[in-house]
């Protein structure tokens, strides 16, 4: 990796500070997309500001109906926490078959909402249990928050400081790994919210998005019948060496299917 | 048989060290004042190379020195050789383009060798690298075999890439056992390109010693003679006797660790080059996709002639097999002498007729890889046998009895250049039945199918040929070594032994499975003996393991130099005891008089002959013996496998739901280490036929799957637990019975998978299987189905 200034804050404004700052700075979460970028050389920034240091980025904690999750909080804190088991069952078993053991004990959801690959399975999370992500700004609705591929609506100098899940009625994840990094190549949640039925999909397209279709089909009948036949289609779908924008879309159905019978 | 002798299953006295983190591989190796290379690496596939200029580089922070192409050919050196000459079948040699360590024209494969950059750390080497200017002038790429032909011309000695066209078998022959046929199976086959991924990359300390001339490669190969040789004899042009090659722990080389490389060659070369200053080099994972040498990739069509019986009648092969951008170490003998010398398989098909074409594309090097020749050639015979059985509604297990080479009939002679010597096909069989209840197999598919699964179950009866190999035999089909095996047996005063090996150990326990045979023979605690391999300055010269041979032949070695120990012993014990050399017996460590209660322990007889104060007259002290073994054939452990799978028709994603081997390698020493060997032959298969692929892209010629992130390399949880089981006919031409086992599962494993598979889902797909070829195949029956 090239060479760069190695900052570690101990504050949310000192961070924002460091990065408001830096010719090119990069905010360092858990690392697992960013460490392997700089290893074969393919971004060379300024500033490291590593986020490690910001006790208040990490935690979990239930609010107002609410799970929130801290930034900094590693994927396998998620899926041992008794909150996140008790509450959204469905968010633990996600966040409990991300990568491995030492991916869960290092990954955060704060990096890889921010990083927002188009096959990670936080995504599937945030828009279909219509999480709040909360930024040292503002606060951003899940659903608004992926714009595009490995793009979101934070801005240049904004830092995700913690995602906020409503406990939801029901709520299920399936995913399709891939045989070989094993990330989602079709990862769907399905959700019974106060405020309606959710279907969110990631791995498929560019990022995570709404199913329409089989919202409207579970809101009017939640159960497996609804969406028995209901087929989504490739238009828009990735297609790579992995799995055709046709065999996505097939598995789309599939695990929208099996998500909801997680859900029960 | 003693706690820790032969058929024990002694656990390996190496994990303690691997286990613990004490393991010592090349890369932990540091030497005083060693600089750090770093190679450039062509971004395209292929390109001329019109200019390169070093000079920002040279000046970078920490750098030593930059060397080109040429470089190294104002030194004079040589080419990368291939050691195995493929004679054609208009009788001309194969084609051998020179392989440069660093190229001088022209780039053939991304990752191919560009320049090399010595820095006091291997990022400021690399930080240099980026400073390197290189003038590429694209060319046309090639990737895919049956494309090379009509091609871009890759190498100027190549025209149409071809590297030969050559044949084994009488087609005319074929032609008319085919013309004869009641019924004809035929099949296209891809046998797809893998990629070894040997746990530790590659990795190499080139040392030159100013004061001495001479040089210390340290190297993570499977055979450091042989490296040696290669080195001094064809590329650098130094006398053997001043190169001392070091192969330390080696974590696992598959045959990827068995060639000589440019990376090896270019650190010896560059460190006298910088004035003596040792050259170190590790691969990252990147450059072990980019260019470790590959395995497989085979395009086949392949034919067998059935008799109304459903005896066969005769087979045609005809493969076109891709050697990727240049010829390495022994690339030439994998598709040709190691392939189609198996095309009989256990069976007594009488006509045999093989054409391979071997080609020349923009890809890294192709070589052995597990089993190398040996998978591709049971792949084909294991699927054409169980195809024909479904086309002519035929039992595949029965049709496979019908045409194994029986008992009687060994030694075999097959139409495709071997003798078998031995072989007991029928018991492997039945018990493989037994053990998955073939019988039960209707039940379970009726099971799955209502639970909305398909369920498909495959056999794979193969056959191999390792021990290799007698060195006049394969000596006249090309090879440029002898295969022979040395090993001594030394004996300290205090009766501990060493025995210095030539086979090399990189996983496959020798220093265990050795040590059991040595303690055996010579009757001593298996604690006294100590295993030392992998250091042409300890060891007498030797070849080094790679095809299923350390036992066979390296074994037979050191039982050979024991045979000279207890012999001496003899001539020893007789003198201590007063009697004639002729009365004296051994076993059990004991030298005894016919006869009488007179006894000498083993150890006592090596404490006289290091201090021979009352000694025979006319023997010479010490007890140390040397034997050098050249096997009398190839050795051929066969077996049986049956895998058994259930299908999600829904997603396409295969999971095996039993797996049963049994397996005929002869005598055993070992069982533990044995089943270890299966279990990790089993699952390169597996990977083979269900995940592993390596795709390059076909305009582009850049590899698509160069990390983990795309390459599916199998996991624990792909696999079942296997079910393993071992018959015995013991080979015959060596002094153990012994026949090897370390490729077997590798062999047996795609065919019996691939044709569990495609009994599920009843129609042909390639390998690998991926969830996706699996589910539109499986769409496809469900629909016909519902039709």
């Amino acid at each position: 990796m090239y060479d760069f200034t190695y900052h570690r804050p101990s504050s949310l404004e000192e961070a924002a500070k460091l990065l408001a700052g830096a010719e090119d700075g990069k905010i360092l979460a858990g690392g697992h997309t960013l460490l392997p970028t700089l290893k074969q050389r393919l971004a060379q920034p300024s500033d490291l500001i590593d986020l490690s240091g910001i006790k208040e980025l990490k935690g979990i904690s239930e609010a107002g109906g609410a799970v929130v999750v801290g930034a900094m909080t590693p994927h396998g804190d998620v899926a041992d926490s008794s909150v996140v088991k008790a509450r959204i069952p469905a968010l633990a078993h996600l966040a409990s078959d991300i990568g491995d053991a030492q991916v869960r004990h290092r990954g955060t959801i704060g990096g890889s909402i921010a990083n927002a690959d188009p096959a990670a399975d936080y995504p599937a999370a945030v828009v279909g249990l219509g999480a709040t992500v909360k930024t040292n700004k503002r606060e951003i609705a899940g659903g608004d928050f992926f714009k595009g591929l490995f793009e979101t609506a934070l801005d240049e100098n904004e830092l995700v400081v913690s995602v906020s899940f409503p406990v939801p009625e029901k709520a299920g994840y399936a995913k399709f790994a891939n045989p070989a990094s094993r990330y989602p190549i079709v990862g769907v949640m399905v959700a019974k919210t106060a405020g309606g039925v959710r279907v969110a999909v990631t791995g498929a397209g560019a990022s995570a998005f709404r199913w329409t279709e089989a919202e409207q089909a579970l809101s009017a009948n939640w159960s497996a019948d609804a969406i028995k036949n209901l087929t989504h289609g490739p238009d828009g779908l990735n297609s790579d060496i992995h799995a055709s924008a046709e065999y996505r879309a097939h598995l789309i159905g599939v695990m929208a299917r099996r998500a909801l019978a997680a859900a029960g | 048989m003693a706690d820790s002798g032969i058929g024990s299953r002694t656990t390996r006295r190496e994990d303690k060290r691997f286990l613990t983190g004490k393991g010592r591989y090349t890369d932990d190796i540091n030497r005083h004042g060693q600089a750090y290379a770093y190679f450039l690496r062509a971004p395209v596939a292929h390109a001329r190379v019109t200019g390169i200029d070093t000079s920002a580089a040279e000046t970078a922070p920490g750098v030593v020195a930059v060397f080109t192409g040429k470089d190294m050919e104002a030194d004079g050196v040589g080419s990368l050789p291939c050691g195995w000459v493929v004679t054609d079948k208009h009788g001309q040699p194969h084609k051998a383009p020179p392989h440069f360590p660093l190229v001088r024209d022209a780039v053939r494969y991304v990752g191919d060798h560009v320049a090399m950059v010595i820095a006091e750390s291997a990022a400021e080497a690399k930080d240099a690298a980026e400073l390197i200017q290189v003038d590429y002038e694209e060319l046309p790429a090639v990737v895919d075999p049956m494309q090379a032909r009509s091609s871009q011309q890759i190498h100027e000695a190549a025209p149409e890439n071809l590297c030969y066209d050559w044949e084994l078998g009488d087609k005319a022959a074929a032609d008319a056992a085919f013309a004869k046929a009641a019924h004809v199976t035929k099949l296209d086959l891809i046998n797809n390109r893998l990629v070894p991924n040997a746990m530790e990359p590659r990795a190499a300390i080139g040392e030159w010693d100013s004061g001495t001339d001479e040089y210390t490669i340290y190297s993570t190969s499977q055979n450091p003679h042989l490296l040696r040789l290669i080195l001094c004899a064809f590329v650098l042009g130094l006398p053997e006797s001043r190169v001392r090659v070091i192969a330390p722990d080696v974590g696992g080389g598959f045959g990827s660790k068995i060639f000589a490389y440019a990376e090896e060659t270019a650190c010896t070369w560059a460190s006298k080059k910088i004035g003596g200053r040792p050259v170190k080099w590790t691969a990252e994972r990147g450059e072990a996709f980019l260019s470790d040498c590959h395995g497989r990739d085979h395009v086949t069509h392949c034919e067998l002639a059935l008799d109304a019986d459903g005896r066969f009648l005769g087979m045609k092969v005809d493969t076109t097999a891709n050697m990727g951008a240049y010829l390495s170490s022994f690339a030439t003998s994998v598709p040709s002498y190691l392939y189609a010398t198996l095309l009989a398989g256990q069976y007594t098909t009488p006509v045999v007729y093989a054409n391979v074409k071997a080609v020349f594309t923009n890809t890294a090097p192709v070589d052995a890889y597990r089993g190398a020749g040996r998978p591709e050639a049971t792949y084909v015979v294991e699927r054409l046998v169980e195809i024909a059985a479904r086309e002519t509604g035929r039992d595949p297990a029965e049709l496979r009895r019908l045409n194994f080479i029986k008992p009687d009939q060994f030694p075999y002679q097959t139409p495709v250049a071997l003798m078998y010597d031995i072989g007991d096909y029928e018991p492997s069989l039945d018990k493989a039945l037994s053990m998955i209840d073939y019988k039960g197999f209707g039940a379970r598919k009726a099971a799955s199918e209502a639970r909305g699964k398909l369920r498909g179950i495959g056999l794979s009866a193969y056959i191999e040929a390792c021990g290799i190999a007698p060195s006049a035999v394969v000596g006249s089909l090309g090879a440029g070594v002898g295969l022979w095996e040395s090993a001594t047996v030394r004996f300290n005063a205090t009766g501990t032994v060493a025995v210095m090996t030539g086979a090399h150990s990189h996983g496959q326990g020798h220093e265990t499975t050795f040590a059991q045979l040595v303690s055996e023979k010579l009757g001593i605690p298996y604690e006294n003996v100590e295993i030392v391999h992998g250091d042409t300055g300890r060891i007498p010269m030797g070849m080094g393991t790679y095809g299923s041979r350390s036992l066979a032949v390296g074994g037979s070695a050191i039982v050979k130099a024991c045979d000279k120990i207890i012999a001496k012993g003899k001539k020893i014990a007789a003198h201590l005891m007063e009697a004639s050399e002729g009365d004296v017996e051994f076993a059990n460590g004991q030298f005894t008089v016919a006869g009488t209660d007179k006894s000498k322990a083993m150890a006592e007889i090596a404490f006289t002959a290091y201090v021979p104060h009352n000694y025979p007259e006319g023997v010479e002290p010490g007890l140390d013996e040397t034997a050098f073994y050249d096997p009398l054939n190839f050795t051929y452990p066969s077996g049986v496998h049956i895998a058994e799978v259930e299908i999600d028709p829904d997603t396409g994603i295969t999971t095996i739901a039993d797996w049963v081997a049994v397996d005929d390698f002869g005598n055993v020493i070992n069982p533990m280490i044995v089943e270890g060997q299966v279990h990790g032959g089993i699952a390169q298969g597996v990977g083979q036929a269900l995940l592993e692929h390596t795709v390059y892209d076909r305009d582009s010629g850049q590899l698509l799957t160069g990390s983990y992130m795309d390459y599916a390399m199998p996991r624990a949880d792909n696999f079942p637990t296997f079910r393993v089981e071992t018959t015995t006919s013991a080979c015959t031409h060596n002094p153990l019975g012994v026949k090897g086992c370390g490729e077997a599962g590798a062999i047996a494993s795609p065919a019996a998978l691939m044709n569990a598979i495609t009994d599920a889902l009843g129609v042909e797909i390639d390998m690998p299987a991926t969830p996706e070829k699996v589910w539109r195949a499986a769409q496809a029956k469900l629909r016909v189905a519902a039709e």
